[in-house]
């Protein structure tokens, strides 16, 4: 190897390095303690230890996380405070018409998705059925910016809380379901999301460093687009990836995902609103 | 006489079309997961492949594999084996394989199958039917693969 070589090997050993920088980096948001890694559980045998998406950041777009001001979702997070207060339909209602307190979301973020009526229920669905049935509002698009706003502003309330969705009884099956989304492989690339997520996390593809796609910080504020994202829009974005046909915003396969990944994070913390890349 | 030169013509291009004829991404013999006969009649070009292994709407290699001779590019893949000296361990029949479907010789592979063009699910509509790479462009990648020597 010729000293250009050489030169050129180390600098992308440097690179590499930064990019893999603060693995071990503690999260810590106004005064809370954030636990970012917890011990792998019974039904992720699979990997050694469940990872916050932060961990695999690097060291600058997890220092956005850390401090409300200068984390760029609490833009978005205010206008949840306006659109939450906000008179909107026949009813002559506003959000906060029935929901005074905001304390009263605490918990609700680390516990969804959920099942109701034998359904999955997301904190869309819980948005929406307010609007819809209380308000006498239109619903609002699953990623649309006023729903992402809403639900990141409901999620704020459960920040630091340890994920528990429920996974058992009338989840099975659709928790069953969600796994099996999790393992089929799409598209013409012919990737599942464990090829990625679950047998390659922390290993670079390209420029992007492969997280285990933990949700526990959605919705999520991303660096690319400069926006609130949605859990499934998320999973659109990768689908597409893997040049695969996505699955419909709110359909059941995305749901089922939703709540199989969720369980993935149990013991994870509500990070919401986060920040990736 | 204009017949005359159309039937010329057509044989001439029967004789072209049947000289650049390729192997379809279904007729594609494998033995033990290698392939032995080369896709095309024409001989793979290194200089072709080397752009086809950086490119990321082409073969997108460089997203998996870290490689050496190709510093002067930045990001390379942690996701497969490096790929210095893949030359010296490999032949050429089983790389040709390993670039047509690997799946044929690592099951479970992540590794895209680059010459496949069915049996896929949720497949984009614009990529139906078709393959990610012509059976040109693989050839074009192998023989760059086969510069990539150490000894």
């Amino acid at each position: 190897m010729n000293s250009w070589k050489l030169l050129m090997a180390s600098t992308i050993t440097i690179a590499a390095s930064i990019a893999a920088a603060n693995e071990d980096a503690k999260l810590s948001i106004e005064g809370l303690d954030i636990p970012v890694r917890v011990s792998v559980q019974s039904h992720t045998p699979e990997i050694d230890e469940v990872r916050s998406g932060w961990t695999f950041r690097k060291s600058e777009t997890q220092d956005l996380q850390r401090d409300d001001f200068d984390n760029p979702a609490f833009v978005f997070v205010d206008q949840g405070i306006d659109l939450f207060d906000k008179i909107d339909g026949t009813a002559g209602k506003s959000c906060s018409s029935c929901h005074s307190d905001m304390n009263s979301f605490k918990g609700l973020r680390a516990s969804m998705p959920r099942i109701a009526n034998g359904q999955i229920e997301t904190m869309e669905d819980l948005v929406n059925g307010c609007r819809t049935e209380r308000m006498g509002a239109e619903s609002w698009k699953w990623s649309s910016k006023n729903m992402t706003a809403v639900t990141a502003l409901i999620g704020l309330e459960s920040r630091g809380m340890p994920i528990k969705v429920k996974m058992d009884g009338d989840a099975a099956e659709f928790w069953q379901k969600g796994k099996d989304v999790y393992y089929a492989r799409v598209g013409q690339l012919d990737m599942s999301c464990a090829n990625c997520h679950e047998e390659n996390y922390g290993n670079m593809i390209r420029a992007d460093h492969l997280s285990q796609g933990q949700i526990n910080g959605f919705p999520t504020y991303r660096l690319k687009n400069a926006k609130l994202n949605s859990i499934h829009a998320r999973f659109k974005g990768c689908m597409k990836n893997i040049r695969a046909t996505p699955y419909k915003e709110g359909g059941p396969e995305f749901r089922a995902l939703e709540l199989y990944l969720a369980s993935r994070g149990n013991g994870l913390s509500v990070e919401t609103p986060s920040v990736r890349n | 006489m204009q017949r005359i030169a159309l039937a010329f013509f057509i044989t001439i291009m029967t004789a072209a079309s049947s000289f650049s004829e390729v192997v379809k991404p279904s007729e594609v013999v494998f033995q033990d997961g290698a392939v032995m006969e080369s896709l095309t009649a024409q001989l793979g070009d290194p200089a072709s492949g080397r752009k086809i292994f950086m490119n990321r709407k082409q073969g997108n290699c460089l997203a998996c594999h870290m490689n050496s001779e190709m510093l002067d590019q930045s990001f390379h893949g942690e996701v497969g084996p490096v790929l210095d000296g893949v030359a010296d361990r490999w032949e050429k029949a089983e790389l040709r394989g390993m670039l047509v479907n690997s799946k044929m010789m690592f099951e479970g592979t992540i590794m895209p199958a680059f010459y496949r063009d069915s049996g896929y699910s949720r497949n984009l509509k614009k990529f139906v039917g078709k393959t990610i790479l012509s059976a040109q462009q693989v050839e074009d990648v192998l023989s760059y693969l086969l510069t990539l020597k150490e000894n």
